[in-house]
């Protein structure tokens, strides 16, 4: 039998988990029109772009034969809510046309080439979480100290410097001058290593690109640790803390850390895009095998509808991360599922 | 709501420092701190950089003038890049387009955003609420990749580069535009200039504005400094106006040179990072200075 008291928690707990609930739908709901919009997008680009769209979809290479069967299998022919129909249930379908230079699917493409550009993103991104609450909660011990200003400037200076160009001094002065990590690549060429061996060489290859794509994030999240933990310690219930005679580092620690976290999740969310830019950036310069170089040859053969798939995964991606984002923070902060 | 700028999330304004009539007491705040003074000096030389190009040098940034992948040297400070361009000359002309770009993106974007935040704030109920759902969408567009594939379809060129970068880069600031006002209309003073009878022109005009303004400011300069970064990418993997010499393509023809001409990838990147700096450390102290820091 359950007492009163748990009787009154459990109705408390799913009273709380109705709303909750309440709240995720809402929030898929909302984010439909926005996929919508992108799919749409899309569309509009591809039709609103100068010459044929059968070009921007098939091409400036192809054979007159190619063309007339791109134009009917694009419906291309009919007329333009028609085409807007059947291009809205080959998107639903995961059909988004094949990459002209390569001859496959673009979609599968691109799913090859996630895994390492996922490799990467996590990697950086981890990184800057874990180097970004030390450096802030330094830098918010003592506002406008020595410490606060020099961590400041600096994350200033990288917060502000373009990441290919971050990346560009890694390799001339950790790569090239020291040589203690490879410049390019996944792995090393020729390298037949499988298990440990093979981790191994994917981590050493891993190294320079994650630091150098996690500084700016770090950056942007060492700032706003720092803000979010000075305008913490001002409040009152640090004062009750303090009073209690709890360490310094407890307070920071277990009081004001929690609660100045909360918006860095927002934060690494609203960011998405920029990560996902910065990401095909560093993946550019250090020979990353992921969707960053995929983006680079479809730019370079002019291969737009695998540029146009890559948009729209990148968009969509964007969208999934700021909905994950409103989820969390929802989850963690009940006064965002009621209003 | 998410700000893709950190540290300005909670960028509540002190309304002390902003009264009407305060005057130029920002700009004089802001001089009395190192980082402002610094980004005040700093923005001040690249415009007069930009703005004097063809006094700074005689060699033309296209034309071939020396040898090629030379370092730097006196006839060329910066030296040469691979077919003997003079890179001094291209990171001088380099400073007036980028800074045009990001100049009149922020412009773009501060019509955008001020017209969508002061309405969906001043006239609330539906229109707040259908104008906040077109920013929430605009505001999860990836810019980069949007002007990327606007730029593959249509061709480079700077035009369609600031349309589409203004047209995405202002929800950020129409949202923090809709916050304020909301916020402002709510104070006692103005609830008794209304209840005196003040026009809702005369607390749009006399009240809102000049309490928006400022923080606008603050995030315009926020969304220069990244329009900069923006465009440097975009030069860099070889989507930037071929015709134009900016800081990106500079910055772009050092990929695969590391070795033969270190000069290529220092010297735009220096360029660059203090320009996005000028207006970074600008905007900060301005935003110190307006939260009465």
């Amino acid at each position: 039998m359950y007492g009163i008291h748990d009787l009154a928690a459990l109705r408390c707990y799913s009273a709380l988990s109705r709303l909750t609930n309440r709240f995720v739908v809402r929030r898929l709901i909302q984010a439909v029109p926005t996929v919508l919009g992108i799919v749409l997008l899309g569309f509009v680009l591809v039709h609103a772009a100068p010459g044929d769209p059968v070009l921007a979809l098939a091409g400036e290479n192809g054979d007159a034969a190619y063309y007339e069967f791109m134009r009917e299998r694009f419906g291309l022919d009919r007329s333009l809510p028609e085409q807007l129909l059947t291009y809205f249930t080959r998107v639903a379908s995961g059909d988004m046309g094949v990459s002209y230079v390569q001859g496959r699917s673009t979609v599968a493409l691109i799913a090859e080439r996630v895994p390492a550009t996922l490799l990467l993103t996590t990697s950086a991104l981890t990184i800057a979480v874990l180097v970004s609450i030390p450096l802030g909660a330094l830098a918010a011990r003592r506002p406008h100290g020595a410490r606060d200003v020099g961590i400041n400037a600096t994350v200033l200076v990288v917060y502000s410097a373009p990441s290919f160009w971050l990346a560009q001094l890694a390799i001339l002065l950790i790569a090239l001058k020291l040589g203690i990590v490879p410049v390019q690549g996944m792995t090393t060429a020729g390298s037949a290593a499988s298990g440990i061996g093979h981790i191994l060489d994917v981590a050493r290859h891993l190294a320079l690109p994650a630091i150098v794509l996690s500084l700016q994030e770090l950056a942007a999240l060492v700032r706003l640790t720092r803000s979010g933990l000075i305008d913490e310690l001002h409040r009152d219930h640090i004062r009750t803390a303090r009073a209690k005679g709890l360490s310094e580092s407890r307070v920071l620690l277990r009081h004001a850390l929690p609660r100045a976290a909360l918006p860095a999740i927002t934060v690494i969310g609203a960011r998405a895009g920029q990560l996902i830019a910065g990401t095909v950036v560093i993946e550019i310069v250090f020979g990353w095998p992921g969707i960053g170089r995929l983006m680079l040859a479809s730019i370079q053969t002019r291969d737009t509808p695998l540029l146009l798939t890559l948009f729209m995964t990148i968009a969509l991606t964007v969208v999934l991360a700021n909905l994950i984002t409103d989820l969390i923070h929802g989850i963690l902060d009940p006064r965002i599922r009621v209003s | 709501m998410a700000s893709s700028i950190p540290g300005f999330e909670s960028a509540e304004l002190a309304p002390a420092a902003l009264l009407p009539g305060a005057g130029w007491s920002p700009l004089r705040g802001m001089l009395m701190r190192p980082a402002g003074l610094a980004g005040l000096i700093l923005l001040t030389l690249l415009i007069a950089v930009g703005a004097v190009a063809p006094l700074l040098t005689g060699l033309d940034p296209a034309a071939v003038t020396g040898p090629s992948l030379a370092g730097p040297s006196a006839a060329h400070i910066m030296g040469t890049d691979a077919i003997g361009r003079d890179l001094f000359s291209g990171i001088v002309f380099g400073t007036r387009s980028s800074l045009l770009i990001a100049i009149s993106v922020g412009l773009v974007s501060a019509i955008c955003g001020l017209a969508i935040g002061m309405s969906a704030g001043f006239f609330g109920g539906a229109a707040d609420d259908i104008l906040m759902h077109v920013t929430e969408a605009f505001q999860v567009l990836p810019r980069f990749f949007l002007v990327a594939i606007v730029i593959a379809l249509f061709g480079p060129g700077l035009d369609r580069l600031i349309i589409i970068l203004g047209l995405t880069s202002w929800p950020v600031l129409a949202r923090v535009v809709r916050g304020e006002v909301l916020a402002t209309k709510q104070l006692d003073y103005v609830l008794a200039s209304v209840a005196l009878g003040a026009s809702r022109f005369h607390v749009f005009r006399y009240v809102l504005v000049p309490q928006v303004l400022p923080g606008a400011l603050v995030l315009v300069g926020l969304i220069m400094g990244q329009v900069l970064l923006i465009e440097a990418s975009l030069g860099f993997i070889g989507l930037g106006d071929p015709n134009v010499v900016t800081w990106g393509i500079l910055a772009g023809r050092a990929q695969g040179l590391f070795r033969a001409g270190w000069w290529l990838a220092v010297f735009p990147g220096i360029a660059i990072t203090s320009g996005v700096l000028a207006f970074n450390l600008t905007a900060d102290a301005l935003s110190a200075r307006l939260q009465g820091r």
